[in-house]
């Protein structure tokens, strides 16, 4: 006990140091001149906190050993005779609820939905090949612009745009994959973080084709076999959708639509990618995620495999963007910051790797929880960095680790 | 001399003095990679806390009254080293450490959390805005014709050049002479090997993080005081630049981070003169991704066999 008191001591007094200059201490400005204001009891507390942690953190990570978080959970096993009931229910509940929701519930519902294509797209570069991709976000962006620049320029409806879309972003992945992936690990995750900034900077700087910082409006919203979802038809010929079924206008069946739109998608995204980890690519990604050595003694080709895993999974971010860029309606580089690769990450890391059901958990929860605590907005990038940083320490394998049938020597 | 003569000086002056600060920071980099083969994503961050306690200390100082430059200089210069070697320490301690021996992704992604963690803790506690710096240091020397362009040197730039050289000097007869020094290059030839012959390797480890938090306090002390304003995000793109720099030079070299820092400063001083100030972080990693396609050692390192 004495040990662990004054290791507790020498953590506070560290805590201390830390927090007294820039917890402790505020930089006040009015006019030209600066002046500080102490607030220091925040680095007390602080510090008081760490203390008390660290008095506790044995006993603690005792208690938390005994109950682990397998044994919260069904077995997988039993899980696997009712998957199939399960999912139909859950997935009938997901069509029908918008129906029973706020129009506001509805439309953050949305966005989740699409955090979960973002998530499970990169959930293939990073959870099923193991390449730490910092970048995701260009081929959001890609998707996206091509959307709103086709439409702007060449008038091609969201349906036609979707697919090119997502095939624009394959080919930047294509293309950026192509000579980067020979790099080891960390370099990769450093490019592709480069090559997300350049990508934003060039949206930012080149004014004539993307409007620079102001973005592009006026994008058009997604039809239902021609139906607009507007109150009177923008284009010719078009029929509102609330008159061709005699119904009154509201501005609520679009929010539905695009609900469920994001639902289909999210859907087809899951079957292709459930195809895919069952054929020998997905295989290989798994192979080589494990030990890339091995397989390519094995006579797998690395650069293939790992440029298959990089072109999908950024056709999936495509898709995504094209989505995004028609809800919202209007887009700016603003939407395509590093921050939302690093909240893409964080969704794939607390889900964990290579776990489908857990990062659609995690990009609901990551999504629908700062909505719910939107008093707490400001924090939650602050939270989303301690999150990356105690998974990574207490459970590397995310909330929710794939299960993989496995077999073990032995010992 | 002629005009654009002049003003290709002008250029090397700015070039070097941004590669100084680069390579000051590049140095972490390098440190941090050469012996335990991580990138210190939180690196950025680091520096960008050491402007904010260079600028409280200095408006502590004038608040109490002391405005005597040298005085000054040397007091903040020394308080954002100590408390900015702190949280490098507590960094690798509480986000680094308990990872040690997981495979290679693990410890970036929670280096990534770190980055947002402390970029983020920066932002709530002092505010999301720009803050200007009172200068300390104003005046310069001017070079050329007096009608037409004229060379600027300000002292401020001397003043980058003379820390950064002494710092260098101080660093490089560290490493090269000291026996913690000995006790580093022994960690970065062979971890194992020099844990086995009793060289306690976390203490080295640890010290390399206080010594790249320390270098990184002296980049962001003057980069506040050149510039005169500091925010919360100033870390991420600096920390970019300065682990490009470190690429570039060869990562794992202590010397190459230097010239790494020397040559990508000139860089991008000559793109933004001669070719365009929007483009010049463009410019910057896409040099990053050429080099680490073309020659991934870069200019001083030593290629890097994979081993089973």
């Amino acid at each position: 006990m004495p040990g662990q008191l004054k290791g507790a001591l020498f953590s506070a007094a560290v805590m201390l140091v830390l927090a007294v200059p820039i917890l402790g201490i505020q930089i006040t400005t009015e006019g030209s001149s600066v002046s500080l204001v102490g607030e220091l009891h925040y680095a007390f507390i602080a510090a008081g906190l760490v203390f008390v942690f660290k008095l506790l953190e044995r006993p603690l990570s005792t208690l938390l050993g005994m109950t682990h978080a397998a044994n919260l959970l069904p077995s997988a096993d039993r899980m696997a005779t009712y998957r199939p009931a399960i999912l139909t229910v859950l997935i009938v509940l997901a069509f029908i609820w918008p129906f029973t929701a706020s129009r506001g519930a509805v439309d953050v519902a949305t966005l989740a939905l699409i955090y979960v294509m973002l998530g499970l797209g990169l959930n293939i570069v990073v959870g099923f090949a193991g390449l730490l991709d910092l970048g995701y976000v260009a081929f959001y962006a890609v998707g996206a612009y091509s959307y709103a620049l086709l439409t702007e320029y060449f008038g091609l409806s969201f349906w036609i745009s979707l697919p090119i879309g997502a095939g624009l972003a394959a080919l930047f992945g294509f293309v950026l994959g192509f000579p980067v992936l020979r790099l080891r690990g960390d370099y990769l995750a450093i490019v592709t973080l480069g090559f997300g900034e350049i990508i934003r900077l060039l949206l930012n700087n080149w004014d004539e084709l993307t409007g620079g910082p102001d973005g592009i409006g006026n994008i058009p919203k997604p039809t239902l076999f021609g139906l607009e979802f507007t109150r009177t038809a923008k284009a010719d010929g078009n029929i509102p959708f609330h008159e061709f079924f005699g119904l009154e206008y509201s501005g609520t069946y679009r929010v539905i639509f695009l609900y469920l739109l994001a639902l289909l998608l999210v859907l087809f995204t899951l079957f292709v990618i459930n195809r895919l980890i069952r054929m020998p690519v997905g295989r290989a990604w798994e192979a080589l995620r494990e030990d890339e050595i091995a397989s390519r003694s094995l006579g797998l080709n690395p650069t293939n495999i790992k440029l298959s895993a990089f072109t999908l999974g950024a056709s999936f971010g495509g898709m995504a963007g094209c989505f995004f860029a028609a809800r919202q309606g209007f887009i700016n580089p603003e939407s395509f910051t590093f921050i939302e690769s690093a909240i893409v990450l964080a969704i794939v890391v607390l889900g964990g790797m290579g776990s489908q059901i857990g990062v659609i958990l995690a990009a609901l929860a990551l999504t629908v929880l700062p909505e719910l605590a939107r008093q707490f907005e400001e924090y939650r990038m602050l939270v989303f960095g301690l999150v990356m940083v105690l998974m990574m320490i207490w459970r590397p394998q995310g909330l929710l680790p794939s299960k993989r049938p496995r077999m073990e020597l032995p010992t | 001399m002629s005009e654009n003569g002049l003003q290709f000086v002008q250029q090397i002056i700015n070039g070097l003095t941004l590669g100084s600060i680069y390579a000051l920071i590049a140095i972490g980099y390098t440190m941090v990679y050469g012996i335990i083969g991580m990138i210190n994503f939180a690196h950025g961050e680091i520096y960008m806390i050491s402007a904010y306690v260079g600028l409280i200390v200095i408006t502590g100082l004038s608040m109490m009254g002391i405005e005597y430059m040298p005085v000054v200089l040397i007091i903040t210069l020394t308080m954002a080293m100590l408390i900015t070697s702190a949280y490098g320490w507590s960094v690798e301690r509480v986000a680094y450490r308990p990872l040690r021996g997981s495979p290679r992704l693990v410890p970036l992604i929670s280096a990534i959390g770190m980055s947002i963690f402390l970029q983020n803790y920066v932002q709530l506690a002092q505010g999301a805005r720009n803050i200007a710096l009172p200068p300390l240091i104003s005046g310069g020397w001017r070079f050329g014709d007096a009608a037409g362009f004229q060379v600027y040197l300000s002292y401020m730039q001397v003043m980058i050049a003379l820390a950064t050289t002494a710092a260098m000097v101080g660093l490089t007869l560290f490493i090269g002479r000291s026996r913690l020094g000995r006790a580093c290059r022994a960690c970065s030839e062979d971890r194992g090997m020099a844990n086995l012959l009793g060289i306690d390797t976390d203490r080295v480890i640890a010290l390399t993080f206080v010594i790249g938090a320390a270098l990184a306090a002296v980049a962001g002390v003057l980069v506040g005081l050149y510039y005169g304003v500091v925010n919360p995000f100033m870390g991420f793109i600096a920390g970019l630049k300065a682990f490009t720099a470190a690429v570039l030079g060869g990562i794992g070299s202590v010397p190459g981070a230097m010239l790494g820092g020397i040559v990508l400063g000139l860089t991008e001083s000559f793109t933004s003169a001669y070719l365009s100030t929007e483009y010049k972080d463009v410019v910057s990693f896409g040099l990053l991704v050429l080099i680490l396609l073309f020659r991934p050692t870069g200019l001083l390192g030593k290629p890097d066999v994979e081993k089973v």
